[in-house]
């Protein structure tokens, strides 16, 4: 096959910027200044810190991810039954913060839960909480569980919702049967889409968090950063291996939730 | 079947945001019958099935059932189920958990939704079906499943929306002799939607036919067949021979120059009419023995028997006979009496609205521009009505005429195509020599001589 010739720009991009990195953090987590060691994997078991972060980083993640679904879910089904031009140009105001810088829209949040909640509305503000930081999750991934949602409820034929009707099924029950159960393939994608990336993130953590508990991107950072002596690259290295396989882990078993059934079926 | 009727729609009309669907509809559905709506797709055969469905509600009129009227009453509290054309099996849902959806609603109990949907299988011929996928049935298959989803509800009425469209010839026969003997053994009633004339010759009770929202017979299908009520009725069901002749009083016609007798009264002295003959009613006889007489433009042979095309002078007529004959042939052609099927003459003309420019010698029809030398007496820009006979209207290629259509539907008379054109908001017809396919672009031209003006009397 000559074609396979347009792969090489990708396969020379994969073997630098991800298969590389990859090989490094898997040697640094058990080298330091080249002799092998397990100390830096050692330490990240034997603290209790690394599992109660990382704990807490689940936890998050899960709420964030749960609270995503609750609002994207009713969202996109609206958005699927409107007219195709008023869906289109609500979705682009659904990405449209997007647009604004991640960093920034983070910032403004800070403000937002800082000054202006305390000063301006004099109530307790929650800034520097999980609920913050939860709060900053979902304002920046509801999106990426809006849109996959929208796209299957969309592309759902309304002919299983006639035959549902026409069975004797009300709204409700139709809803629960039938487009649910229909529209997992959605739930899976928006849920990776979600739960990924909020584990994984340290920015808003960072920004709007802090307090009592570090979550586990925070974590790694840290690590990284406070370079010493003492070998933190070996530290760092492991923490990330640890999510990495974390991440490896909840991915294959939302596939496997996907590919379990037909065209849908349940979620739980 | 009894003489009950089940349901009525009494004066039902229904638009889509102004595009009218159906007009003015009476009918009545007896309990216990097979009645199939028959007609070409757009003939609002499938809203009327979804209006029963209660998929959607009529603009204006009542449908009853049982002298109830169900227009407001949603689908999923009516006792109707409907047989869907892409069969809408749940995808997400075994055999067995498809077929006792409607069962499980009702909150029946499992034994029984066990007992009832295995005698489905049964009646469905899918015994052992109950645990496969969806995916891993063949469209025969599913087409059952689909039914008997619907009949475990144990439904006043069945509803079907063109349930064999997707399979093959051989299984399509089978699924209608099945379908059949399934209405016969349970005694319900089957509203099937078709647009295949065949199906609905074979099946039904009652066939209503369909255009353009409007019904256009109402009968069995022996009375469809042999005593069309019209020209589309004649030309949609079955081949036929549609000719342009002339009742010369009651009980005798001239068509093709010779005068025959007919069974048909009532239509008055020396009118035009058109004749309908069926092409198996017609005998090739010796040329020196018949009435009308011409030679043999082609022979095709179908199997049971050959397909002549007889040209008599202009005048082409297609004869279903087992006789053999060969082209260029002398043959004689013999009608008899019964099989004249006389009809009154369809629209005859083209009269539309338009707006008269008297300076430019123009008028405005549909907003496009033609040349007219009858304008004498019109004031400018006055709205007027303008009337075309069908055989002025030349029909172009659509680079060629300021005003274009799509063909919507064409008959042969004998002697010409008669040509229906749907343009943005009349329909012309037009006559031509040559046939032409649905759909197909055509520009419209009227020689200025030809059109003839007279005011719009409302004004």
């Amino acid at each position: 096959m000559k074609r396979r010739i347009f792969a090489y720009p990708y396969i020379v991009w994969m073997a630098l910027f991800i298969a590389a990195p990859m090989v490094f953090i898997f040697y640094y987590a058990v080298n330091i200044e080249g002799s092998f060691t397990l100390s830096g994997a050692w330490t990240v078991f034997s603290n209790a810190d690394t599992w109660r972060s990382l704990g807490d980083s689940i936890v998050v993640s899960l709420i964030t991810t749960l609270i995503c679904l609750l609002i994207g879910y009713p969202a996109a089904f609206i958005l699927s039954n409107m007219k195709k031009s008023t869906a289109g140009l609500l979705s682009v105001l659904l990405v449209l913060p997007m647009w604004m810088n991640f960093v920034l829209r983070t910032y403004a949040w800070q403000a937002i839960l800082r000054d202006f909640v305390p000063d301006v509305l004099g109530l307790s503000s929650i800034m520097y909480t999980d609920a913050a930081v939860m709060l900053g999750l979902v304002y920046n991934f509801l999106p990426f569980m809006i849109l996959p949602l929208y796209t299957t409820l969309s592309k759902l034929d309304k002919s299983y919702i006639e035959a549902a009707r026409d069975l004797g099924a009300n709204g409700f029950v139709t809803f629960f049967r039938v487009v649910l159960p229909l529209s997992v393939p959605g739930i899976v994608s928006g849920i990776t889409m979600v739960f990924i990336p909020s584990i994984t993130a340290f920015t808003v953590p960072a920004m709007l968090g802090g307090g009592k508990s570090e979550l586990y991107g925070n974590m790694i950072e840290r690590a990284f950063k406070t370079l010493s002596s003492d070998g933190n690259y070996s530290y760092g290295s492991s923490l990330a291996i640890v999510l990495f396989i974390l991440v490896i882990v909840s991915t294959m078993v939302m596939n496997r939730m996907d590919k379990n059934q037909k065209e849908g079926g349940q979620l739980w | 079947m009894n003489d009950r009727h089940l349901i009525e729609l009494i004066d039902v009309s229904k638009d889509y945001n102004g595009d009218v669907a159906l007009e003015h509809i009476n009918l009545y559905i007896k309990d216990g019958e097979f009645i199939t709506l028959l007609g070409p797709s757009g003939c609002g055969k499938t809203t009327m099935l979804r209006l029963i469905a209660g998929f959607i509600m009529p603009s204006s009129g009542r449908i009853e059932m049982n002298g109830v009227d169900i227009a407001k009453i949603p689908p999923y509290k009516r006792e109707v189920n409907t047989v869907f054309q892409k069969y809408a099996l749940f995808p997400h849902l075994n055999v067995f958990d498809n077929i006792a959806f409607g069962l499980k609603i009702k909150k029946m109990k499992k034994p029984e939704i066990e007992v009832k949907v295995n005698e489905m299988l049964k009646l469905v011929n899918l015994e052992g079906y109950g645990r496969r996928w969806i995916d891993q049935l063949s469209g025969g298959q599913q087409q059952r499943v689909a039914i008997a989803r619907a009949l475990v509800n144990e439904p006043k009425v069945l509803l079907l929306d063109e349930p064999l469209g997707a399979l093959d010839l051989k299984l399509r026969q089978e699924m209608q002799v099945e379908l059949k003997r399934m209405q016969q053994q349970l005694g319900i009633t089957f509203i099937y939607v078709t647009h295949d004339q065949e199906e609905a010759l074979t099946m039904s009770d009652t066939i209503v036919v369909m255009k353009d929202g409007v019904i256009q017979q109402i009968g069995r299908p022996t009375d469809i067949y042999n005593e069309p009520k019209n020209v589309f009725v004649a030309d949609f069901i079955g081949e036929s021979n549609i000719i342009a002749g002339i009742m010369l009083e009651d009980y005798r016609v001239r068509m093709n120059g010779a005068v025959y007798r007919c069974v048909d009264a009532g239509f008055g002295r020396n009118v035009e009419v058109d004749v309908v003959v069926r092409p198996e009613d017609i005998d090739i006889v010796d040329p020196e023995k018949a009435r009308i007489a011409g030679t043999v433009a082609s022979v095709v042979f179908m199997g049971v028997h050959y397909e002549v095309c007889v040209d008599c002078g202009g005048y082409e007529w297609i004869v279903h006979t087992t006789e053999e004959v060969k082209e260029g042939q002398r043959v004689g052609i013999s009608i008899p009496k019964d099989a004249i099927h006389i009809m009154k003459k369809t629209r005859q003309t083209n009269i539309f609205d338009c707006e008269v420019y008297p300076d430019d010698n123009e008028i405005y029809i549909e907003d496009k521009p033609f040349d007219c030398v009858g304008v004498e007496g019109f004031e400018s820009k006055e709205r007027a009505l303008v009337q075309i006979l069908p055989a002025d209207v030349q029909l172009t290629a659509p680079q060629d005429a300021k005003l274009t259509g799509s063909v919507k539907a064409c008959i042969f008379l004998g002697t010409h195509y008669e040509v229906a054109v749907s343009c943005e908001e009349n329909d012309w017809i037009a006559y031509s020599p040559d046939f032409m396919e649905d759909g197909e672009e055509v520009g419209i031209v009227v020689p200025a001589d030809k059109l003839y003006l007279s005011h719009n009397k409302d004004e």
